[in-house]
């Protein structure tokens, strides 16, 4: 049987490993599964079959492609929508309040699952023109609605750890209010905020496996799917947590080079 | 590197110390541990930790014939399994007998043994009553709903690639869920074990809106699992539901389950013995679904 070729070390190790038990009954692992044709079972020499078909590791990479598209699509609407609420909590308007704090309420207090079903089945059936729309842009909504609830909640904190002078401060001098939030408030806000936000975007990578539940082809779906076609479930799941974790991390190490860009010395967070 | 390696070897090496005899096992400690589906058509959850179902019945039996066998009480203890987890439990020594509904396949017998098939399952496909669809053909262009983590993903891609027909699939979390997707329209065909779309169908609102359609897309063997390489177990559990299927009870089993009121609502699956369930019984064999397909 072929085993993994190019992988480097780890799955020749781990296979080495697993050799060294064969004889005493514990089941082999087996790298090649990946370089299965999704159809056949067959192994496909180089990993990358042709034409219509895929082998698993082209299904998983572009499963992993769907997860980082949920992921990024839900962050940019939960970034400008969170932060759009978070600004509308901390006004003096009443009302704007009032707004801003159902928003975060009810996206924040029912289960995210719950809510993909709302948007998948629920919402359709009422509003028969949501039929049309892709089930990706209706979780990436559903995944940027929830995760905006949190968001607003950590830019209303960064915006009140300002001291209140800096708000007179900014009216006083002839700034209108939108102005002196965009001068003055947001600014030091946000910054103060990055390392909130940035457990917040790891997070939508990690939740944006509930989009399973709603058709989309990415890890999670790949991982119960292939698993279950090859029963080669450790070897599979391995991969799959081994890529959440690569782009949690990629968007942790981005947010990082952010924060130690726009570091202001002197202020809060800055050296 | 190196070391960490031979302690990454040792730890799996303990976990392959307990290959032994499950007949002796189970007459030792007295129980034997059954594993169980919390939902699945064969073999379901009724709450307060009582499961029940058609290979439920038949494990039942065949536990009691090995408790004569061995001239001993012996207490069965429960263990739910999932479809990720119930072959490494099995092998682990967890579970001593699966009794969910695995399909014995190829790849499995590497891993596991299977006892001799009871139950034959085949892939067809369910649609609304009114859609004109009758056979696999007409399903070019369509919408096709199907379960993700089963068996039916794998057979529709290949009777894509075969057929070079073309169809859109969307994947339900569970069946309920792709049996509401094809109900509420956002897809025309349902494919998936006869017994399920059977299941769902009985249980909705209008079972008269839907019908179960076409060729047989796919035929598995359903079976008890087992640890491998114990033959003296596989041969009383194999005996047992030998001697089931000729003094008739297998068939009763089969009336009970299928075509009576089942708990917990009391609905009726209503699914006749198929032809391929007759024949394994005729002629109880442990083939995987591989060889199947070759006929």
């Amino acid at each position: 049987m072929g085993r993994w070729r190019g992988g480097g070390s780890l799955p020749r190790a781990i296979s080495y490993a697993a050799n060294k038990n064969e004889e005493s009954g514990v089941s082999n692992w087996d790298w090649a599964v990946f370089c299965k044709d999704t159809a056949s079972g067959e192994v496909v020499a180089s990993c990358f079959a042709r034409g219509r078909d895929i082998t698993y590791l082209q299904w998983m990479l572009s499963a992993w492609g769907w997860t980082l598209s949920v992921a990024l699509l839900a962050l940019i609407v939960a970034l400008i929508i969170g932060s759009l609420v978070g600004v509308l909590r901390t006004t003096p308007s009443k009302w704007l309040v009032l707004f801003g704090n159902a928003w975060t309420e009810l996206f924040r207090n029912i289960p995210l699952l719950v809510q993909i079903f709302l948007w998948y089945h629920v919402l359709p059936s009422i509003f028969l023109s949501l039929r049309g729309i892709p089930s990706y842009v209706l979780v990436a909504f559903a995944l940027g609605f929830f995760t905006s609830a949190r968001i607003s909640e950590q830019v209303k904190a960064g915006i009140q750890s300002l001291a209140r002078g800096q708000r007179y401060a900014g009216l006083a001098v002839g700034l209108t209010l939108p102005q002196t939030y965009r001068y003055v408030l947001l600014p030091m806000a946000f910054r103060i905020i990055i390392p909130p936000l940035t457990s917040e975007s790891m997070n939508i990578i990690k939740n944006s496996s509930v989009a399973f539940a709603v058709s989309i082809a990415e890890l999670t779906m790949f991982a119960m799917q292939a698993q279950e076609e090859t029963s080669r479930g450790i070897e599979i799941y391995l991969a799959v947590t081994g890529l959440y974790f690569i782009s949690a991390f990629a968007i942790n190490r981005i947010a990082h080079a952010i924060e130690n860009r726009v570091r202001v010395p002197g202020m809060i967070g800055g050296k | 590197m190196k070391k960490s390696l031979w302690v990454l070897a040792a730890l799996l090496a303990v976990g392959a110390a307990q290959a032994e005899d499950t007949l002796k096992k189970i007459k030792d400690t007295g129980t034997v541990t059954m594993g169980v589906r919390e939902s699945s058509g064969l073999s379901y959850t009724i709450g307060d930790g009582k499961y029940v179902g058609f290979h439920i019945d038949v494990c039942t039996k065949v536990l009691s014939d090995i408790e004569k066998q061995l001239g001993k009480k012996i207490e069965t203890k429960y263990q739910p399994v999932t479809s990720q987890n119930r072959i490494p439990l099995v092998q682990n020594g967890t579970v001593d007998i699966e009794c969910g509904s695995t399909t014995n396949n190829a790849t499995r017998q590497k891993d596991v043994a299977f006892a001799v098939t009871t139950y034959v399952e085949e892939v067809r496909i369910a649609t609304k009553a009114n859609s004109g669809i009758n056979s696999i053909k007409d399903l070019n262009g369509k919408t096709i709903a199907t379960t993700t983590g089963t068996t039916s993903v794998q057979t529709l891609r290949k009777h894509e690639r075969a057929t070079g027909v073309d169809f859109k699939e969307v994947f339900g979390k569970d069946h309920a869920d792709s049996f509401l997707l094809l109900d509420s329209g956002r897809a025309d065909a349902f494919v998936m074990d006869g017994s399920i779309l059977a299941k769902n169908i009985a249980t909705s609102k209008n079972p008269h809106d839907f019908k179960i359609v076409g060729e047989v897309l796919s035929v598995e063997p359903i079976a008890i699992m087992m640890r491998k390489d114990d033959p003296a177990f596989k041969k009383a559990v194999d005996d047992s539901i030998k001697a089931m299927i000729k003094s008739g009870d297998m068939a009763k089993l089969w009336d009970k389950w299928f075509l009576q009121p089942i708990p917990p609502a009391g609905a009726k699956i209503g699914l006749a013995l198929n032809d391929a369930t007759k024949q394994a019984w005729a002629n109880p064999n442990d083939k995987p679904m591989e060889e199947y397909a070759k006929k």
